[in-house]
């Protein structure tokens, strides 16, 4: 992940906080200073339906904001898997939220991170953090951006709103980082 | 944009739903009471424009949003308020069409914007911005054109430029023109003559070829005072891509590939479509072995490409309607069979 333009997409049912996680990352990349463009797949989107975002991070000038093969995947749904598994770039990057998606990747050059997402935020206490506790852990095994650019903009998110949703999405964000655990493409 | 023109002292907003521009009409209705504007979710779009003539005529810079079949609306009302030579700002988040469409981006208005969708010969400035900085950045220009020309301005964008999430440096407004005074409000006549805004001209019997005139002469008057236009590695450039709008910015993705595989490609991107920089044109014509046309229509804005080059130099076309998009690969991979076909042509001189 250490080209200069990385290319990510955030895939799931809607209401899963697909968006939410896109715009993490993206006040993320602004806080370290990086050329962002992020982008919501705009259709009939509903509860329960599929939704993805996308989101590209380079250090120089973002010229397409559309994606056409991402680098990197989030998928917090098993459709997503189906949809976006044979797009993304040579030697790329998913995360699969376990709770969700029950297949391993077929394809054998992909970095694949794997989260119990859903039962983590259920231990936590609060099924919805699930989406953050996603980023948590694709931080952690990415290091595309800094745990603490991370915490600032989840911060920077819900500051307006209760003091109690900064602490339980911090939380989740620390969970995600530790019950996480990430296979290269020789392990897969 | 909404902030922008907040920042630029637009006071009056009115507008109806449509996708994908309602961010527009909702960020305003919260912004418009904190800085003690007026806000209207109007009964219609035909209902927005007349407002926007009516708030224009009153002296406050104004604004009105929409989305393509939202704009076809408004037509009639744009051709009022450019016979009345009212300031106003219109702003266009292209869908597809024609008829009701669907929600995504297109580019199938050019010809509705920039070579008027309304009767009678009038023009409107035309902005393309390619990136959202830049369309904050030409949303306060906007209403400054619109003041110091009398005239109305649209912003055309898209339904991407409308969706997308990018960082945007709030600046605060500052002129970049000095302003005319108003001398045409109508704010109450105690102490002076009254005034008269109207577009309704019977008598005297010549009266209208002489506002036509009047109208010609300013828009003569715009054309050769405002024209902008970004270029990118046109210099040494053998295939030369003509795109606005995130068309271009698309573009240039795919320039900057070509480049790194050997081939010299380059960029016109115009900023303003009307008035259309010609000048850009007529020079890489001369340079280039051949041009691009990439949009999303099936053909408008290469007609204006085609009339500045002038049969200098071949145009190519990419482009359809109806919600497609292109990427970075579909153009660079028609910059490389122009670029193949160029090398059997020069090979077979030989």
């Amino acid at each position: 992940m250490d080209r200069e333009q990385t290319k990510i997409i955030i895939a799931g049912f809607g209401g899963q906080g697909i968006v939410v996680i896109g715009n993490i990352i993206a006040r993320a990349a602004v806080i370290e200073d990086k050329n962002v463009v992020g982008m919501v797949s705009y259709g009939a989107e509903m509860r329960g339906g599929t939704a993805n975002a996308a989101v590209i991070i380079s250090t120089e000038e973002v010229a397409s904001p559309i994606i056409t093969h991402p680098d990197a995947a989030i998928i917090l749904n098993q459709p997503s898997l189906e949809r976006f598994e044979p797009e993304l770039e040579p030697d790329g990057t998913v995360l699969l939220n376990t709770s969700m998606v029950k297949r391993q990747p077929q394809r054998t050059d992909l970095t694949c991170i794997k989260v119990n997402a859903t039962q983590i935020a259920h231990d936590i206490g609060n099924l919805r953090v699930a989406n953050i506790v996603c980023v948590g852990a694709f931080i952690e095994h990415t290091k595309l951006l800094s745990m603490d650019s991370i915490e600032q903009a989840v911060k920077d998110l819900f500051s307006n709103k209760k003091a109690a949703l900064v602490e339980i999405n911090l939380k989740a964000l620390h969970a995600g980082a530790e019950l996480s655990s990430c296979l290269l493409p020789v392990q897969n | 944009m909404a902030e922008a023109a907040v920042q630029a002292g637009c006071r009056f907003f009115a507008g109806y739903p449509i996708t994908p521009q309602n961010e527009v009409p909702e960020y305003m209705s919260k912004r418009m009471p904190q800085v003690g504007g007026v806000f209207v979710q109007a009964e219609s779009e035909i209902a927005a424009i007349n407002m926007i003539f009516g708030a224009s005529a009153a002296g406050a810079r104004c604004m009105t949003s929409s989305s393509s079949p939202g704009v076809s609306l408004k037509q009639e009302g744009i051709s009022y308020i450019a016979a009345a030579e009212l300031p106003c700002l219109i702003a266009n988040m292209q869908r597809g069409g024609p008829g009701l469409g669907n929600i995504r981006a297109s580019q199938a208005d050019y010809f509705q914007a920039v070579k008027g969708g309304g009767h009678g010969d009038y023009r409107l400035i035309v902005l393309a911005p390619a990136s959202l900085q830049e369309l904050y950045n030409l949303t306060m220009n906007a209403f400054d054109w619109a003041d110091y020309y009398r005239n109305p301005v649209m912003i055309l964008g898209d339904g991407i430029l409308g969706q997308m999430a990018e960082p945007v440096e709030i600046l605060p407004y500052e002129p970049i023109l000095e302003l005319p005074e108003k001398d045409f409000v109508l704010d109450g006549c105690k102490g002076r003559k009254p005034r008269v805004v109207k577009t309704l001209i019977l008598k005297p019997a010549d009266g209208l070829i002489a506002h036509n005139e009047h109208l010609q002469e300013k828009y003569k008057r715009i054309e050769s005072e405002l024209s902008l236009c970004e270029e990118y590695q046109t210099t040494d450039a053998e295939i030369v891509i003509a795109a606005y709008g995130i068309t271009a910015r698309i573009a240039k993705g795919a320039v900057r590939m070509a480049r790194a595989k050997g081939i010299a490609a380059g960029l016109i991107r115009p900023i303003t479509l009307w008035p259309f920089p010609n000048e850009p044109f007529i020079s890489a014509a001369k340079t280039a072995s051949q041009m691009l046309v990439v949009e999303m229509s099936h053909g408008q804005f290469i007609e204006d490409v085609k009339l500045a080059v002038n049969g200098q130099c071949p145009v190519e076309f990419l482009g359809k309607g109806g919600g497609w998009y292109p990427t970075e690969e579909i153009i660079l991979e028609k910059i490389e069979s122009m670029a193949a076909a160029s090398a059997t042509a020069v090979k077979g001189k030989l």
